[in-house]
């Protein structure tokens, strides 16, 4: 047992971070390999998303806020990903902000991915609508409450944005049933809460896809100030999983394209890294224990 | 044998592989284009005195390997979609960059450094540049001088009220005064800008943080502890009214103890000290599932670095169905 633990206690970090990559990278390769990913049950937090989207009647207004940037798209995308494809599904009009510089380019991407590709019957300016980056953080927020055009006074192509035709009806931010936040940090989902939910009296209501340092922050405003929340890449794949079951249901075809799989194929990596961890964790506190152990027989 | 020796080993390992990988079947890292030509119809505009054009460009954009392949094995001659020299070497230049600052994992070393340098200096020209196009232009420079930014800056610059433009002008001049600070004498004068700043920003952050993190929290913990849930016959629910009321009881609980701990006027003994200690494992709890967060968070970005080495660079995977033709399976077997 002491052998053991002078080899626990003397273990060079990088043995760790080795057997860390390979945890990560076989389910990576087995996933990539079979398509087979890892079985998934939706949490409230992400049914609640789920059902305040459906539950929207067909051609409402979805306001989409990309508060992120590349760094943190290996959480968000996903969740962007599966949350355009419901809204479109459901025919939804979809605007897209950005709060982040680097936001409008993923806004590109996602219409590009999943709008263009699967619903090319969607026309830009009549069911989906792209403004673009705003700098000011919370004074758009803030602007947003009262007037929209006046934060977002012209589209990503540049045409104004009264003339947009989707834009008939809407003046300020309550004007849109559904706010969908996807969030990275400041400014992000805890911003819109403080400034626009909270301050609209509660005629904004709010969902939320977060990165998993974000998570426990604004757990607390799950399920008052935010109707619904997928939290890290775990929410992401639970929401996954209930938006393509609930899709295939309605289309009658089982057959899921990969891109709306992203998230869920991430939970093996995610499976094999979290029993590294939880080993570990365990391995330490052994080899603590047993030297405290040591430490009073010796004393004694 | 030495530590350093057995990294050795597994690094030359993977280099191995990496090798192999390069020169058998379809090879790797490679990306194509497609041409896409594009002809736009410009109105003739009478103020800049150009006539109505037509202009005409050619769009690259990238297509999956197995749409070159099929184009390929279709007509060999095919030119409409090729082999794009500049976006592979992103792909490699990316690939290089990911692995360098994995690298310093193994130690520090010239490739990390350089990743980590190329990484901040990028940034801060990314973000300086930002700043410049995205705030100073059109939301400076376009109120204070409108027409010369719409003539020769920015043509598509929104028209500006006249309450804006007086607004702008007073940033102008606060913005002067913060710059002030740089001189030894007229430091003070940045003192006036900085209070404004101070003031504004608390005005804004005390009225919405009291509205959603003190008033609407606070009525969110106002729960009662017996929470009757019924069925649809109207009668009461056993099993949902216990979970209900259970969680309702931890989040009342939760709430005191935990201010009980931060209470610091009375001393931490008996109920108050029982209160307090309940409080610290509710605070326990709370640092252990944000770092279990986290950790998710981190792995999801490390799976995410990985697949791209594994599936863009590699092509040992193909989960999004780029390739179909040729995957580890294929390569292997």
């Amino acid at each position: 047992m002491s052998g053991f633990i002078k080899v626990l206690e003397g273990l060079d970090r990088r043995w760790i971070y080795l057997a860390m990559a390979i945890s990560v990278a076989g389910p990576i390769i087995y996933i990539g390999l079979t398509g087979r990913t890892l079985p998934e049950s939706a949490t409230p937090a992400a049914e609640a998303v789920y059902n305040a989207i459906e539950e929207l009647p067909a051609r409402s207004r979805v306001l989409f806020s990309f508060d992120f940037d590349p760094g943190s798209g290996g959480e968000l995308i996903p969740m962007a990903t599966s949350l355009v494809h419901q809204c479109a599904a459901r025919g939804h009009k979809m605007y897209f902000i950005a709060l982040w510089p680097l936001g409008p380019q993923l806004i590109e991407d996602t219409i590009k991915r999943v709008i263009t590709a699967d619903y090319p019957h969607l026309k830009e300016g009549v069911d989906f609508v792209n403004f673009g980056y705003q700098a000011g953080n919370e004074a758009v927020m803030k602007v947003m409450l009262t007037d929209f055009v006046k934060a977002f006074p012209k589209t990503k192509t540049g045409d104004a944005s009264a003339q947009v035709p989707m834009m008939e009806g809407v003046t300020r931010a309550s004007d849109f049933p559904l706010l969908i936040t996807i969030s990275a940090g400041y400014p992000g989902a805890k911003e819109w809460v403080q400034y626009v939910v909270s301050s609209s009296g509660g005629k904004v209501k709010m969902v939320t896809g977060c990165t998993g340092v974000q998570t426990p922050q604004l757990y607390p405003y799950f399920p008052g100030q935010l109707a619904g929340m997928l939290g890290a890449i775990k929410g992401a794949a639970e929401y996954e999983s209930l938006v393509n079951a609930n899709l295939a249901k309605t289309s009658g075809d089982a057959k899921v394209q990969p891109k709306y799989q992203e998230a869920q194929r991430r939970m093996g990596p995610q499976l094999g890294a979290h029993l590294l961890m939880v080993a570990l964790i365990v391995l330490g506190n052994i080899a603590y224990f047993a030297k405290r152990r040591e430490g009073a027989r010796a004393s004694a | 044998m030495k530590p350093s020796r057995n990294w050795i080993v597994v690094l030359a390992v993977v280099a191995a592989l990496i090798g192999i990988r390069a020169f058998s079947g379809q090879g790797m890292g490679r990306v194509f284009v497609k041409a896409e030509p594009i002809t736009v119809q410009v109105a003739a505009d009478a103020r800049m005195g150009t006539p109505a054009q037509s202009v005409s460009w050619t769009r690259w954009s990238a297509v999956p390997a197995k749409a070159y392949f099929a184009a390929e094995r279709a007509n060999p001659q095919q030119t409409e979609i090729q082999f794009s020299w500049a976006r592979t070497m992103g792909l490699w230049l990316a690939a290089f960059l990911t692995l360098a600052i994995f690298s310093f994992m193994y130690r520090d070393n010239p490739a990390y450094r350089f990743a980590e340098a190329a990484i901040v200096g990028v940034s801060a020209a990314y973000w300086m540049t930002i700043g410049f196009w995205d705030t100073i232009v059109p939301k400076l420079l376009g109120s204070v001088w409108p027409n010369f930014v719409k003539a020769n800056i920015l043509p598509s610059l929104a028209e500006q009220s006249t309450v804006q433009v007086v607004a702008m002008w007073a940033a102008l001049v606060l913005g002067i005064m913060l710059l002030m600070r740089l001189s030894s004498k007229g430091a003070w004068i940045s003192m006036w800008p900085l209070a404004f700043i101070i003031g504004v920003t608390a005005g804004l952050k005390i009225v919405s943080h009291v509205e959603s993190d003190l008033l609407q929290q606070s009525v969110a913990t106002f729960k009662p502890l017996l929470a009757l849930e019924r069925g649809a016959d109207g009668a009461v629910a056993m099993a949902p009214t216990v979970w209900l009321s259970l969680r309702n009881v931890l989040i009342v609980v939760g709430v005191l103890s935990c201010l009980t701990y931060f209470f610091f006027s009375v001393e931490h003994k008996g109920l108050v000290g029982r209160s307090a200690r309940v409080g610290v494992w509710y605070l326990m709890i709370t640092f252990g599932a944000a770092f279990g967060f986290t950790v998710m968070g981190r792995v999801a970005l490390l799976a995410a670095r990985v697949e791209f080495l594994f599936d863009d660079w590699l092509w040992l995977i193909d989960p999004s169905g780029k390739r179909v033709v040729e995957t580890l399976s294929m390569v292997v077997g």
